[in-house]
């Protein structure tokens, strides 16, 4: 009868050696740029918008643009309802009617001055769940910068972000609840964010270690102000088309036009 | 207080009754399967307790997670039923040790679910529990088929041993192709190591099926699995290219769309079958097999 025993213990083993060693998580900590941030309201520089530079520009769009995706609600009755006149539809690709792309996350990815601490903005960026929605569907912060999680639905959420750089975590949220304020302490360009009640809802969290960052909207346009003279390397991400970095140099006071173009 | 197992009565109901806990763990692997393919795992996000309390809010990913642990922890008494059960009424120490083991398998199951919830989904754990769902559920199959099987006089055994090496290597090998799936399906891993490991399975499974069908076409039992496994095999190869593809076809949609759902979790729940039927043509090679009838006719011998 050993034998049995012996089968079904190599069978065990082997597949418990193939489940424990499954997976190398990538590192949680100091994996990316950015140390800690200062806690909010506390000291370091502000953008200087008298004597700065200021980048302006658009992300255009160039091809046609995807059709839009409609999104299945009649799993929770409370998320059709806030949708009654118009079905609700995925904002992961928005095309402006002036050909230029909502929700683009423009930021300085490098090239400002070591060492200097920027102030982080004592008023929270509000991340509200609306109509089983994310509003808006992308936000930049400074990091250690409050995020003001707000459920407006009459329905239970779930925030998760999936971060690869900062603390990973789930909350639920029932209606009527209150705002959580929450943080990410490191630079991370993009934190996805999920809610699992609702597995449409889905957002992105830029969380920079300087001030120097814009999302797109209705008209694709994106306004930088207050950048120390400099060369910079500038990056548009954007959820489906990935990244595109340019190099831009700036003088004191200068302004200067950047566009960045998207191919769909 | 092993009692004599040759009581027809308690012996027929004890089989009913594992073949019924087999059933609710298979019932639990399609409901956890349904939980991952619908991104449901993190609705709820405390544990044990749902939203602070016994019964959540049953809305949109909710009820999927909380189905889940509520058949999970149905699954987790009853096999502790039979496990006492068998104790009690079972002289084979091997078995009675499977059905410990059974239990064992199923409360680490548990407590890696819980372990998933409160350290956020990490990857590795939500694959170890995806892999420890199969063996759950191979290990209740080796309970259900070893109870049903008498034993092989002494003599017989030696000659079975060496037939069963080829269906051991092939439950192996199926047993390492789901902790693969389970990899990518948690995004772990591409699937082409889960391709090629279906063809290395799959060549295994006919080596295996095959060989029995060629040398043991008498045998009704041997014949019947071999055919099983073999015919199992078949459709998870179907089910697992046409999950692919469905996954594929949804990738730019705003959701988990129900084609690829449907197709994904029956690509998981015949996943754990054609390993079931594998750990079971290995247990029926292995130990000479009669059919259940013979246990309960000749009142299954006791070799433990
Ligand atoms: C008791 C026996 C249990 C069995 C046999 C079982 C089985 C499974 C299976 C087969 C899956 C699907 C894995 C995959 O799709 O790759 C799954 C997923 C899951 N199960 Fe269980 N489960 C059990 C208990 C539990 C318990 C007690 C919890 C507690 C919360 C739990 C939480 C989960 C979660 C969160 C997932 C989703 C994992 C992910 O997507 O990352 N399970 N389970
Ligand atoms: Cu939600």
């Amino acid at each position: 009868m050993k034998k049995i025993w012996m089968g079904i213990g190599v069978v065990c083993a082997v597949s418990l050696v193939s489940c424990g060693g499954g997976g190398t998580e990538a590192p949680k900590a100091d994996a990316g740029g950015g140390a800690a941030a200062p806690a909010a309201g506390g000291a370091g520089a502000v953008p200087d918008e008298a004597n700065g530079a200021t980048i302006t520009g658009k992300v255009m769009f160039d091809g046609t643009a995807p059709k839009e995706k409609t999104i299945d609600m009649s799993a929770v009755p409370a998320c059709t309802r806030a949708h009654a006149n118009a079905p609700a539809k995925s904002e992961e690709v928005i095309v402006n009617d002036n050909k230029t792309v909502k929700y683009a996350f423009v930021w300085i990815k490098s090239g400002l001055p070591e060492g200097t601490t920027w102030k982080v903005p004592s008023t929270p960026v509000m991340l509200d769940q609306n109509g089983c929605m994310y509003k808006p569907h992308v936000i930049g912060i400074m990091a250690g910068q409050n995020i003001e999680v707000k459920n407006s639905d009459p329905t239970n959420h779930n925030i998760h972000p999936s971060p690869t750089v900062n603390q990973e975590w789930n909350e639920s949220q029932p209606p009527g609840s209150e705002d959580k304020m929450k943080t990410f302490a490191r630079q991370e360009v993009m934190i996805p964010v999920k809610c699992n009640v609702h597995n449409w809802m889905r957002s992105y969290i830029g969380v920079v270690s300087h001030p120097f960052f814009a999302v797109t909207g209705d008209d694709g346009s994106f306004t930088i102000k207050g950048l120390p003279p400099g060369t910079y390397t500038l990056e548009v991400w954007h959820e489906k088309y990935g990244t595109q970095d340019q190099t831009i140099t700036v003088g004191a006071k200068e302004s200067k036009t950047q566009d960045f173009t998207i191919k769909g | 207080m092993p009692k004599d197992s040759s009581n027809p009565m308690g012996n027929a109901w004890l089989h009913r009754y594992s073949v019924l806990v087999l059933v609710c763990t298979f019932l639990l692997v399609i409901a956890g399967g349904l939980v991952t393919s619908n991104e449901a795992a993190l609705a709820i996000p405390d544990w044990p307790l749902s939203y602070g309390k016994l019964v959540p809010p049953l809305e949109g990913g909710i009820r999927f997670e909380f189905a889940h642990r509520m058949l999970a922890a149905t699954v987790a008494l009853l096999t502790l039923i039979l496990a006492f059960w068998i104790q009690a009424s079972e002289q084979r120490l091997w078995l009675r040790r499977l059905g410990w083991m059974a239990v064992g398998a199923v409360l680490a199951q548990a407590l890696l679910g819980g372990a998933a919830v409160k350290f956020v989904d990490p990857k590795p754990l939500s694959i170890a529990h995806a892999c420890l769902a199969q063996i759950c559920f191979g290990v209740m199959v080796a309970v259900v088929v070893g109870y049903a099987l008498a034993c092989p006089p002494e003599d017989q055994h030696q000659h079975w041993q060496a037939k069963a090496y080829p269906t051991v290597l092939a439950a192996t090998a199926i047993l390492l192709q789901t902790a693969l799936g389970a990899a990518v399906r948690h995004n772990l891993t591409s699937a082409i190591p889960h391709i090629v490991g279906a063809g290395i399975s799959t060549a295994l499974v006919m080596w295996a099926g095959l060989g029995i069908l060629i040398h043991h076409m008498e045998d009704t039992l041997l014949r019947r699995y071999a055919t099983l496994l073999l015919s199992l095999t078949f459709v998870q190869v179907f089910l697992g290219v046409a999950a692919y593809m469905s996954r594929i076809a949804t990738a730019d949609d705003p959701q988990p769309m129900p084609m690829m759902i449907g197709f994904t979790v029956a690509h998981v729940a015949a996943g754990s079958l054609t390993f079931g039927a594998a750990v079971a043509l290995a247990l029926i090679v292995y130990r000479d097999a009669r059919p259940a009838n013979a246990v309960l006719a000749h009142g299954g011998m006791a070799v433990a």
